[in-house]
């Protein structure tokens, strides 16, 4: 992992950014830094001095301890400022020295027991989402307490208070109502204003319609020394209305944030060989015929082929294909390969626009604007909701008209109070409380919902795909006949596996280690890129790599093969590690009557052996991208609801195309971008809860909507023939938002 | 009714201050981690300095 540049050089927009703690200093200061080193106050304004933020995602942490825990390991790291844990978000911020990077205090915190993802610091757009949560708090604070005061008074009204009193209690409450209205109402008001004005009659529209003539009706009727006056429902109404708002924008705000900073590792830079200096340009620069550098572990920015050097290449999340291939001079590499062992020097071929992972990247386009847009259930039942309620209190208003012969008071105090009945108070908080109770139990099992409307399109799903390597399998292959090893072979295979960054021989090191094996020491160590690690014992030349290089029959499994002097080459096979988790959902998810699809771009025998592992029936391999992509849109046009769960560019169309999509949080970012749902832990079991659960989660919020229709069908012919009181609709409105939202809790 | 004279400020008082301490509590950023908070007091780590 790498830091992006970003965090050293936090801009000052980005300053509001801070801990929790420290925010009593936002408007005096300029940036972190000052905040962390308030000596060093006048020095950080010139801008010499800036401290890095550093924000992890720590997906497993859940209680007191890992706090502590978390916060003390990372403070005791060298450059740590300060380190504070947000269990809500399950993320820690740093603030560090500058130049501190990401990747050791991420080893560090696994050391301790803790899995932890680099999040992009760029944090301007969740200190924007921040400041819209708590402006909507805020309103929900004014207008609770408005309406607990005003309904003191209004009590005393329906007891009783007459005359004077009541003529006083009704001022009193305009005093109180009329300005939280018009500071609580603004958010309703503006997006029906942003409706109208693009000629669209949304669901706030009778809401603003509801608030401005209850207010005006009630304040006209006070001036009159009316009976009647409608302040504790206008501030009821709007009380309610923020509560479901704001927790449909929490919902959305959490998930959008993190999802958004899940690090973009990959800085898109290439080096580049220039008269004989290497010069780093931004991979948009490059043109055909440049000749670039990829050193070990870097990606290969641009299609290009061979020139220097011999290594091997990771291409699992271009094609799936778990096993490294071979790269030298003469062969061809795309764009998004990792260079694995020896340092490589390419001609580009193509770049940019031409490039093959510019080729995925139109695929995902192309499946994207291919795909229906959802209607959400929300949408669905605001677009009947508005027309109806504008007709009923029209109707309404005309016929109390036409009945009282042009009395224009009274029917106007009918049409409100019809506005006021049927305002969604309950409609309003139908869907958000149970999206809200959904995402929070998903959260917890470490899913993060992008996309409000991902968990409705959950519920219809029938057909679960999934991708083979890095989503059903780790991506890292484990050795399976460790047996065959003598200690001391082993000792030697550790030492040897040690000195690679090759998968196979990290996996050999990790498994010794594991195993408390001490690694022999041996002489004159080095990497062959592209063959495999040597070394000598007491004279003898040890080698630990290919077959062929090593001496021995190649197979036709993913293995590597340990030579020891003159004795007998020992074959060391491996297998991909599944997931944890893996066999779990896809049980679960057969046990739910699902149709359960393997489609991976490796090799047969490999698909086959996983397939029948966990008991898939229908799989494909050797897929490309564009055939992943097409299998879902066919399988779409036959009317199939698909999950696709995958992690690789090659899944990225697919993922696009599918009806709802799940990716891991080790994806790469365009394989996260383009799905709904993203898996933030290693565990795969999550993934057959999420479905069951967003079935329930849907069932809730049609209940939800019955229970407000039901309620409606009894409170609005109540108003229509002119016999609703401001106490009914008061009554009715707080029972019917009370039932929805213990109703959403329910959800298990 | 006299009574009302001084009753009606005062629960408006009341009302207020507790909006007032509502603010603050937002300003101060205090619901930023609501979960987080409820699991630091289980620990003596903040007995002295409460943190941030």
């Amino acid at each position: 992992m790498t830091v992006a540049p970003a965090a050293n050089g936090l801009t000052p927009a980005a300053s509001s950014a801070l801990p929790a703690g420290e925010a009593e200093h936002v408007s005096a200061s300029a940036c972190p830094a000052c905040l962390a080193a308030p000596s060093a106050e006048a020095l950080a304004r010139s801008g010499d001095i800036r401290g890095a933020r550093i924000m992890l995602s720590l997906p497993t942490a859940h209680c007191a301890v890992c706090i502590t825990d978390v916060e003390r390991e990372l403070s005791r790291q060298p450059g740590v400022r300060s380190a504070r844990v947000n269990l809500t978000l399950k993320r820690v911020s740093i603030d560090a020295e500058p130049g501190v990077e990401a990747a050791p205090l991420v080893a560090a915190l696994d050391g301790i027991g803790y899995e932890a993802y680099e999040l992009d610091p760029g944090l301007l757009s969740a200190t924007e989402t921040d400041k819209r949560g708590r402006d909507l708090l805020m309103r929900i604070g004014v207008s609770g307490f408005a309406m607990m005061n005003i309904m003191l008074l209004s009590i005393s009204v329906w007891s009783g208070a007459e005359d004077a009193t009541r003529d006083m209690f009704h001022w009193i409450s305009a005093a109180i109502a009329l300005p939280t209205v018009v500071f609580a109402g603004q958010p309703f008001f503006a997006s029906a204003w942003a409706g109208l004005r693009r000629g669209r009659v949304n669901m706030d529209v009778p809401i603003s319609l509801a608030l401005i003539l209850a207010s005006s009706i009630s304040l006209y009727e006070t001036a009159h020394h009316g009976h009647q006056a409608y302040f504790d429902a206008a501030v009821m109404l709007s009380f309610f209305l923020l509560v479901g708002r704001y927790l449909d924008y929490r919902t959305r705000a959490v998930a959008r944030s993190a999802a958004e900073e899940l690090a973009a590792l990959e800085v898109p830079r290439a080096t580049v060989l220039r008269e004989g200096a290497e010069v780093v340009v931004p991979v948009g620069e490059l043109v055909p015929g440049d000749i670039i550098r990829v050193r070990p572990g870097g990606r290969i920015p641009a299609d290009g082929t061979v020139t220097e050097g011999t290594s091997e290449t990771d291409r699992s999340l271009l094609t799936g294909e778990s096993l490294p291939v071979y790269a030298g001079p003469g062969v061809t590499l795309s764009a998004g390969e990792v260079n694995l062992t020896g340092p490589l020097t390419l001609r580009v071929t193509a770049a940019g626009k031409d490039s093959s992972l510019h080729r995925m990247a139109d695929l995902v386009a192309t499946a994207e604007s291919a795909k229906t847009k959802y209607t959400s259930l929300a949408e669905r039942a605001a677009r009947a909701y508005s027309p109806l309620v504008h007709t009923l209190a029209f109707s309404s208003f005309l016929t109390w008209l036409w009945i009282t012969g042009g009395d224009v008071r009274h029917a106007i105090n009918i049409a409100a109070a019809v506005l006021i009945i049927t305002c969604p108070c309950a409609l309003g908080l139908a869907v958000p409380a149970v999206v809200t109770t959904a995402s929070g139990k998903l959260f917890r099992k470490g899913l993060l919902i992008k996309d409000g409307t991902a968990l409705e399109r959950l519920a219809e799903v029938d057909t679960v795909v999934f991708d083979k390597t890095g989503t059903l399998t780790m991506g890292a292959p484990a050795p399976e006949n460790l047996f065959d090893l003598t200690p001391a072979q082993f000792a030697i295979a550790a030492a040897l596996g040690g000195a690679s960054s090759h998968p196979l021989a990290t996996a050999l090191a990790a498994a010794a280690q594991a195993r408390g094996i001490v690694p022999a020491v041996l002489d004159d160590l080095r990497e062959v890129p592209g063959y495999g690690v040597e070394g000598r014992l007491d004279g003898a030349i040890l080698r630990l790599g290919r077959a062929d290089w090593v001496g021995a029959e190649a197979g036709s499994v993913t293995a590597t093969h340990l030579r020891i002097g003159t004795e007998a080459p020992v074959t060391l096979r491996f297998a991909d590690s599944l997931r944890p988790g893996a066999e779990a959902a896809v049980s679960a998810l057969l046990a739910q009557k699902k149709r359960v699809l393997l489609v991976s771009g490796d090799v047969e025998g490999a698909v086959a052996a996983l397939a029948r592992r966990l008991g898939i029936a229908e799989w494909r391999s050797g897929a490309r991208p564009e055939e992943k992509a097409a299998l879902v849109a066919e399988m779409t046009g036959q009317g199939a609801r698909v999950l696709m769960v995958g992690d690789g560019l090659n899944d990225t169309a697919a993922l696009a195309s599918a009806h709802v999509s799940i990716s891991p949080a080790s994806a790469l970012d365009a394989a996260r971008t383009a799905s709904d749902i993203v898996l933030l832990g290693q565990d795969l079991a999550p993934v057959a809860d999420a479905v069951r659960i967003s079935v329930q989660a849907r069932r809730r919020i049609k209940q939800n909507f019955a229970l407000s229709a039901l309620y409606n069908v009894v409170a609005v012919p109540i108003a229509l023939v002119g016999l609703a009181t401001p106490l009914a609709a008061a009554l009715a409105m707080s029972l019917s938002s009370i039932t929805v939202s213990l109703n959403s809790l329910r959800l298990k | 009714m006299s009574v009302l004279t001084y009753l009606i400020p005062i629960s408006l008082f009341l009302g207020g201050f507790g909006l007032v301490a509502f603010f603050w509590t937002l300003r101060t950023r205090q619901y930023e981690d609501p979960k987080g908070d409820s699991e630091r007091i289980l620990s003596d780590q903040y007995d002295d300095h409460p943190k941030g």
